[in-house]
């Protein structure tokens, strides 16, 4: 039986047909209409309760992830803050121990210096012998005018002569002590230039030691509030890990290149000591030349070699087993890892000028083949020259290549672990929107279902309004409330429920985490009604 | 210690032994040239196609140059013939010596054969490929597919093509073909239908420029 023949079942006429029907479907949907309230509401509120406990499952994840998080950007800040620490500590010994260990040294040069200032100081300070005290007696003598006797003008001449002759002799005296007093003290500017120098060393070495100091203060305020977890701590490190993420990141694409460059240096001569036409199958339709391989696993062994070398050095920090290695033992390895580089750089120097070779002997054939006459080059030997110095260097170069590696693989926990915790919250936001739209959907359809319904609904209505209005005459009351008779759609679906002021203040958060429950529905379903 | 080291070593040494093998792409090419009566004209084009040829193939590729002559069904038949070793520079001294080879024996084909036996020359071109164990097969047709066999030679019997690629290149049209063109469609058929019914893949390449993309 076609659908056609199922319409056409109760009349031949079409319309009068689908109207039987209409009437017929009306009829059971009005019949079943509590039930099918019942159901819609039942799987609307199914639906919002599981996207509730979804939510709050993804919400318990947030804050593990968080928790989680947390633990990592601040210990690997704290790492960090106890390195530099640990760093400044080392240069202030440095300091020190290379400085101060010169100290009694410079004291004694000083006191030596100073020794020698004193005596000088003393010997300038010595005043020349003045001239007697009966010299101005003997001077009011001889200035006494000779009139008269000349045993008494001889007498005055005398005296007068020899008053002269001892003021001159106490007049070059007295320059004498003065040049000599001035070769003193000019003797004493080398041993303050050597003072003041000296002091200006001191000086200088206890204000290096005083910005180390600062810095240790700074790196220290870091470390407590480190410890302390504060947010600000936790803050920084963040942005400060994002950055690094990058930076590293950037520098890792630049390696990669470089590694890049290596492997094509290398990977035509390899297939001359390994053969060109042997392939190594990872399954079936993939597959890598085993020349590649070769050249691959020598790239991969110089950047071991570098990572093993970067940690014997101390520089990086991604292998305990190294560190922890008492400095005889790792000077050892250092040795070791920098002869296995130099080794490697000899033989990929070699390998580049062997391409060298091959791509010449190639080009010849190409040439040779395309019927055109062999020609070398001009300056073949730069090219030669350039990619031997470069099979050279490269890994050498990709041997700090574990600096940024070991920031990114840091950096990458922290930026990782946020990623996840912003999905995280993405996946509760998304959730709780399903939640409240399958809500909103249960309105919605039992709004559809009522207005499909309309005509017996209204027919319910007005039976029930003549009803009440002849009760009403009967007891000259007023009528309680229509909707409680004929049922409408948000009071049949919306029990009141008094929202208690402790639910009108919980958070949206705190909402989602409640257990789900009827009278929480109810009274969210409210609010969105009266919206 | 040692042993157990010995035994991860050779252990390690027979995973990766089980893992590798040869070219997957490898290819075997015998290239039949046509040396009978006018055709030696042609012979100046087969060259082009043996540099091509040698420019393209790889380290562990094979590739021959056969002739067609009045009796092809012989290795004597077969000019040079090489499977290109794995170093690269032993390879370009291979191919050199391949194109030596075949620029002096066209220069030293003046004279036509008196017959052709193109199936011989296509057994032997078929032992051949078959023998190197390449993945692909390709015999290379350089002639203008007219047969013209001995009374006593018989060559009318179906011939197993499976798994080879026969590319007629250069076919050229004779002189009768001028006056029933139908005879040069009918040799091509003959051929194609030959080599189809064999399990091969038949194709005519008459533009040179066209043999680089048919040999992908």
């Amino acid at each position: 039986m076609t659908t056609g023949d199922l319409i056409m079942i109760w009349a031949d006429n079409r319309a009068l047909s689908i109207f039987i029907w209409l009437v017929l479907i009306i009829t059971i949907l009005y019949f079943a209409r509590p039930a099918a309230h019942g159901v819609i509401r039942s799987f609307a509120r199914l639906l919002r309760n599981n996207a509730r406990l979804a939510a709050r499952s993804l919400y318990q994840l947030e804050e593990r992830a968080k928790q989680r998080n947390r633990a990592v950007v601040l210990g690997d800040g704290r790492d960090i803050t106890e390195r530099n620490i640990e760093r400044e500590f080392h240069r202030v010994s440095t300091i020190v121990g290379r400085d101060l260990a010169g100290f009694p040294a410079l004291e004694r040069q000083l006191r030596q210096q100073i020794t020698c200032i004193e005596e000088d100081y003393r010997d300038a300070i010595e005043i020349p012998p003045m001239p007697p005290e009966w010299h101005t007696a003997v001077e009011a003598v001889a200035k006494i005018p000779p009139n008269g006797d000349p045993g008494y003008v001889r007498v005055l001449s005398e005296i007068n002569r020899v008053f002269k002759k001892s003021s001159e002799n106490a007049l070059n005296e007295f320059r004498s002590a003065a040049t000599d007093r001035h070769n003193t003290l000019l003797r004493m500017i080398p041993f303050w230039r050597g003072v003041d120098s000296a002091l200006e060393r001191v000086e200088k070495k206890i204000e290096s030691l005083e910005e180390r100091s600062k810095t240790i203060d700074k790196q220290f305020a870091t470390y407590l509030q480190i410890v302390a977890q504060t947010d600000r701590a936790e803050r920084l490190l963040s942005t400060s890990a994002v950055t690094q993420f990058f930076i590293s990141g950037l520098v890792m694409v630049i390696a990669v290149l470089g590694a890049f460059i290596n492997f094509q240096l290398i990977a035509l001569p390899m297939s001359e000591m390994v053969g060109g036409n042997s392939y190594l199958f990872f399954s079936k339709g993939f597959a890598l030349k085993t020349a590649d391989i070769a050249a691959l696993v020598i790239i991969s062994v110089e950047l071991a070699m570098g990572l093993f070398f970067m940690e014997a050095l101390g520089i990086t920090r991604l292998f305990p087993v190294i560190r922890g290695m008492d400095d005889k033992l790792r000077r050892r390895m250092l040795w070791v890892t920098l002869s296995i580089l130099f080794t490697l750089a000899c033989v990929e120097s070699a390998l580049a000028y062997m391409r060298d070779l091959l791509a010449a002997d190639r080009a010849a054939l190409a040439q040779q083949l395309s019927g055109l006459e062999v020609v070398t080059p001009a300056f073949r030997w730069i090219p030669s020259v350039g990619q031997m110095v470069l099979g050279f260097i490269l890994p050498f170069a990709l041997v700090f290549v574990a600096i940024p590696l070991e920031s990114f693989i840091h950096s990458s926990r922290s930026v990782f672990g946020a990623s996840y915790e912003a999905s995280l919250r993405l996946m509760i936001f998304v959730v709780r929107v399903f939640g409240n739209m399958a809500a909103q959907l249960g309105f919605i359809l039992t709004h559809i279902y009522d207005a499909i319904i309309f005509v017996p609904l209204r027919i319910e209505q007005m039976l029930s309004n003549r009803r009440s209005g002849r009760q009403y005459a009967d007891t000259e009351e007023v009528p309680v409330i229509v909707a409680e008779r004929i049922p409408l759609v948000a009071s049949e679906i919306i029990p009141e429920v008094k929202p208690s002021t402790k639910s009108a203040t919980k958070s949206r958060r705190a909402v989602v985490d409640s257990q789900p429950s009827e009278v929480a529905y109810n009274f969210e379903a409210a609010g969105e009604l009266k919206k | 210690m040692k042993t157990s080291w010995q035994w991860m070593a050779a252990f390690a040494a027979l995973t990766i032994a089980a893992c590798t093998s040869g070219n997957p792409n490898s290819k075997a090419v015998v290239l039949l040239l046509d040396t009978s009566g006018t055709y030696t004209t042609e012979l100046g084009h087969a060259q082009r196609i043996v540099n091509y040829l040698l420019g393209t193939l790889e380290a562990g590729d094979s590739f021959a140059v056969a002739r067609i002559n009045s009796e092809s069904f012989t290795e004597k038949n077969i000019i040079v013939h090489a499977t290109f070793d794995s170093r690269p520079s032993t390879t370009n001294a291979q191919k050199r010596t391949v194109l030596d080879t075949t620029q002096q024996f066209i220069e030293a084909t003046a004279k036509g054969s008196a017959y052709t036996d193109i199936t011989g020359g296509v057994l032997q071109a078929l032992e051949y490929v078959r023998e190197a164990n390449a993945a692909q097969k390709i015999v290379l047709l350089f002639s203008d597919l007219q047969e013209d066999l001995q009374k006593r030679q018989i060559r009318e019997f179906p011939i197993d093509f499976n798994g080879v690629r026969v590319i007629a290149v250069n076919v050229t049209k004779l002189r009768s073909d001028n006056i029933d063109p139908r005879d040069f469609q009918e040799r091509q058929d003959y051929w194609k239908q030959r080599v189809i019914s064999g399990g091969g893949q038949w194709q005519v390449i008459n533009d040179l420029e066209r043999l680089q993309s048919a040999l992908l």
